[in-house]
């Protein structure tokens, strides 16, 4: 038999007011089981708990109910209470009677008939209530970083910092990301690659941080604390270890004609090649599109000049499997493809580059040495139109509906390197709002139009004509003066719209974190948890989650490292123990629960059963792994057995309520 | 057909933990009122509302029942919301067969931040339902009131 | 501010003039900008302020040749040349304010006369 006792919470007034707390405690007596049912001025108070505690071990009390606020706010209170009287947690139901009956209610007697009813209900499901053990997991202490660009090396090196091992995962030969392709920072214009390359070299020589470079991820298995993760190393047809860098190979390959891709395709590199000359691992690949070797097996250049015998033709794709505790995404961010904006003819002219390429144009390490010329003729420009928001703040399938968030900054901080470098080029740039919002931002941006003299024209540049002579046609509005502008331009660049990696929809499917529509990973919570992704153990850093600029990436990469920390430092995790079962003795195996369950927490189990007719038979039954279960139920009501049930929100106990409500 | 004015009709309303049951607690926190015959039962996701509660609640007589989740997209559980939204849809079908008006079922979309529109929607559904007058079609006799 | 022709202006275009975000592509895009006295966004600004009696008086209506560079290039999908044709419309609709009334149709009903030149006048000339 149960004996069950009641709490009835006055909250001061909050409740007592419209509510006949007295009576809701009398009425609460007289139903079956109820032992002892009293009222109190604050439950959640220390005496009010004490009551609690006092009463569970005075009457044994097998269930607790308090009619008091929501459960959202002083569940855990009440289960921290019952856990130290000796009472299972789980064992106490809250009925709420003030944010869903006192506060909404006026009329005294009604209020009360619902209050008593409500309480009803907490009675009738604590009386199915089982004992629950939250069940612990281990955490392998190891991280996984997936992505090499500031974020994904900042991540790993405060995790390595805090003495645990991760492994930075990169798609590319090197790592860097996006930053190193960048020229100089905003606003205080210092070198990107002079802050960024430091931190590239720490990381390679941290003894805790292992670089998978040329890889990708290929699965994600597991849950938060024990994630088994394979990781694809791709064939670079160079053996890591042998190849000390030197460069001899790309001198010789007679492939010269591939586009290269870290200069945005401004220049060519060879087939064999190390992205740059700060690359991290400083090893080469070969490019297998072009090699003439792996293509035709005609060649063998490059094997013949490496004196560390490092080529190795026949290499094959590795796939490695590892375990980690946690996983921290830094996929970033690229630069949307320009192609259906014609009106911009970045296909038709050379001369009208993104801001990426301009970056490239500008950097001592580019293909013009650091001299900005015009990709076509290799002439200096000297009228340069900034166009602002392409593909931004786009209603359309074109572009993108967001902000970029980056791109005034830096349009001001190209305006003003070139006024600088080269004072007898006019620069024009095209807004409809600069936004600067961050610290030293707004100063920077006025600093190039009052010190640098940058043209901003408010308005937007309607359509960009190459025209025979080579010069640049720009049509486009000023709103201030009302007018229509022609500028004969030299170049063109626009500040293109910043998208999610393409890699990171497939994985965010393996890892099942969620995703907005643009791609962009959601955190847990957009104000108090910003870098937790929902999925427990999976951590957010830098562009993957939203467009960002440098210091907030390395802001959120760092956080999402102390998140992973915290995780690491625990030798286990608590679960929550509300998750489903199932009745294996029911259970027929049908496979309707797998195929709901969003976190891939259900598997299917050949186990063998005693049969009623005393034979023994091999069935297919479905097993919850706990860790990964997070309890929602869907499973519960896809099976059609009825074998799937859930802790602490059974069928039996959910039925229970709805009898007593509508009794 | 006559309306009986006295007619208070009983309303099960499903909550879903992650949004919906704070909705419900935020109308509480702005005292929004709505009337007291709708009664919460708080599961973690709507998908875990079993359409056979909903049949229960009918049989036990209740005389309108009410699921309410998150909007399609913010599900906690990432997809539980879009399980209802079908189940749901089927339910209906069962229901005209079963002859139950198929306005005495609901399915709603609030936020956490919706206190406001949770009030209105138990509102309207408390006055629709009230419209409808009792449930009798599936209510058990043998659970009648005295 | 005339409100009923604003919304006679928003019905006829189906254009949502709110969603604009003033950037001023289709003005920067607009072959005959120079030749009209309001411009593509000054259309929808002053479309969305109610100020449209301004709009239908201006020579701009006749100059927007319907293009549609407007249209294609407008990063928020705002429409402003059925913005323009819209204002041209009402423009057209108001000629000769109630200059026939239904009480004068059946007069002119005729057989060889095809319905719907009648009631394409009636929308021209009635209010």
């Amino acid at each position: 038999m149960q004996r069950i006792g009641v709490f009835v919470c006055h909250c001061g007034t909050n409740i007592a007011a419209t509510v006949d707390v007295k009576a809701v405690a009398e009425a609460l007596s007289h139903e079956p089981g109820v032992v002892i049912s009293q009222d109190y001025q604050y439950m959640c108070s220390e005496s009010g708990q004490n009551l609690v505690k006092d009463a569970i071990k005075e009457h044994k009390l097998s269930g607790v109910v308090i009619c008091s606020c929501s459960p959202r706010m002083h569940e855990n209170t009440f289960r921290k209470a019952a856990a130290s009287a000796g009472l299972n947690p789980y064992l106490v139901e809250i009925a709420n009677i003030r944010e869903q009956c006192s506060w909404i209610h006026k009329d005294i007697a009604t209020a009360t008939d619902k209050a008593i009813i409500l309480g009803k209900a907490a009675v009738a499901k604590v009386h199915l209530n089982a004992p629950l053990t939250a069940g612990e997991s281990p955490v392998v202490k190891r991280a996984l970083v997936i992505g090499g660009g500031i974020a994904g090396i900042q991540t790993a090196l405060d995790i390595a910092d805090a003495g645990f091992d991760v492994d930075i995962v990169e798609k590319k030969p090197t790592i860097g990301g996006k930053m190193a392709q960048i020229d100089k920072t905003f606003p205080t214009l210092d070198c990107s690659a002079c802050i960024l390359t430091p931190k590239m070299v720490e990381a390679s020589q941290n003894e805790h941080i292992t670089i998978h470079s040329y890889s990708e991820v290929s699965d994600v298995k597991g849950f938060i604390g024990n994630f088994t993760v394979t990781i694809k190393k791709k064939a670079r047809y160079v053996d890591e270890v042998k190849c000390t860098g030197c460069g001899a190979c790309m001198e010789k390959c007679p492939m010269k004609k591939v586009p290269n891709e870290f200069n945005e395709g401004l220049n060519n590199r060879t087939a064999i090649y190390i992205p740059f000359a700060q690359a991290v691992p400083k090893v080469a690949a070969i490019d297998p599109n072009y090699c003439l070797m792996l293509k035709n097996g005609k060649c063998g250049v490059c094997s013949k000049v490496c004196t560390a015998g490092a080529i190795d033709y026949k290499q094959q794709d590795k796939f490695i499997e590892q375990k980690y505790g946690a996983i921290v995404v830094a996929t970033g961010y690229n630069v949307i493809n320009l192609d259906k904006y014609d009106e911009f003819a970045y296909n038709q002219c050379p001369d009208v580059v993104t801001s990426l390429e301009l970056e490239r144009l500008m950097n001592a390490a580019g293909p013009n040495g650091g001299t900005l010329l015009r990709p076509s003729d290799k002439t200096h420009p000297h009228t340069i139109v900034f166009v602002q928001c392409v593909g931004s703040r786009c209603d359309d399938e074109k572009g993108k509906p967001y902000c970029s968030k980056i791109c005034c900054m830096y349009t001001a901080k190209h305006a003003m390197l070139i006024r600088e470098k080269y004072p007898d080029t006019e620069v024009y740039v095209f807004y409809i709002d600069v936004r600067t919002p961050g610290k030293n931002f707004d100063e920077f941006y006025r600093r190039a139009v009052e010190q640098y003299n940058v043209h901003y024209i408010k308005g937007m540049v309607g359509k960009v004509t190459p025209k025979a002579d080579g010069k640049i046609d720009v049509q486009a509005s000023d709103l201030l003066a009302n007018e229509q502008l022609h500028i004969n331009a030299d170049m063109v660049v626009l500040a293109a719209a910043i998208e999610p990696d393409k890699s990171a929809r497939p994985l965010a499917t393996m890892l099942t974190t969620q995703m907005d529509t643009n791609d962009f990973f959601t955190e847990a919570h957009p104000k108090l948890r910003p870098v937790e992704s929902a999925t427990a153990g999976i951590f957010l850093s830098g562009a993957c989650q939203g467009p960002k600029d440098i210091p907030e990436t390395v802001a959120q990469a760092s956080a999402a490292a102390a998140k992973a920390i915290g995780l690491l430092v625990k030798n286990s995790i608590t679960c929550n123990p509300c998750v489903a079962h199932s009745d294996e003795l029911l259970c027929n195996g049908c496979s309707s629960c797998e195929k709901v369950c969003p976190y891939g927490a259900i598997t299917y189990q050949d186990k063998e059963f005693r049969m009623p007719d005393r034979t023994t038979a091999i069935r297919r039954v479905a097993s919850v792994n706990p860790a990964v279960c997070q309890g929602c139920g869907a499973c519960t009501v896809a099976c059609p057995s009825g074998a799937m049930d859930l802790n602490g929100f059974s069928n039996s106990q959910i039925m229970a309520e709805v009898d007593a409500i509508c009794k | 057909m006559q309306v009986n004015n006295n007619f208070e009709p009983v309303i099960v309303a499903f909550c879903c933990n992650w949004c919906s049951y704070a909705g419900a607690d935020l109308s509480g926190t702005n005292r929004l009122n709505y009337p007291t015959n709708v009664k919460i039962i708080r599961v973690p996701c709507s998908c875990r509302v079993n359409p056979m509660f909903i049949l229960r609640a009918f049989q036990k007589g209740a005389d309108g029942v009410i699921i309410c989740g998150c909007h399609p997209g913010d599900c906690h559980y990432t997809s539980g919301n879009y399980y209802t939204r079908r189940r749901i849809t089927l339910l209906y079908s069962m229901l005209d067969f079963l002859g139950i008006e198929r306005n005495r079922t609901r399915l709603e979309w609030v936020s956490a931040a919706e206190g406001a529109k949770f009030a209105a929607t138990m509102q309207q559904f408390t006055e629709d339902v009230r419209k409808l007058g009792p449930n009798r079609r599936l209510e058990d006799l043998r659970c009648r009131k005295q | 501010m005339n409100k009923n022709l604003k919304e006679q202006v928003l019905r006829s275009s189906g254009v949502n003039v709110l969603k604009c975000m003033r950037c001023g592509k289709c003005s920067g895009t607009c072959p005959s900008y120079d030749e009209m006295e309001y411009h593509p966004h000054q259309f929808v600004y002053m479309v969305e302020k109610g100020d449209i009696e301004t709009l239908m008086k201006s020579d701009s209506i006749y100059k927007c040749l319907t293009c549609f560079a407007c249209v294609e290039r407008c990063p928020r999908g705002v429409e402003p040349a059925k913005v323009v044709e819209a204002v041209r419309l009402a423009t057209v609709r108001q000629q000769g304010n109630n200059h026939l009334s239904p009480v004068q149709i059946p007069d002119m009903l005729d057989d060889d006369l095809p319905q719907q030149a009648i009631v394409t006048a009636f929308r021209k000339y009635a209010k």
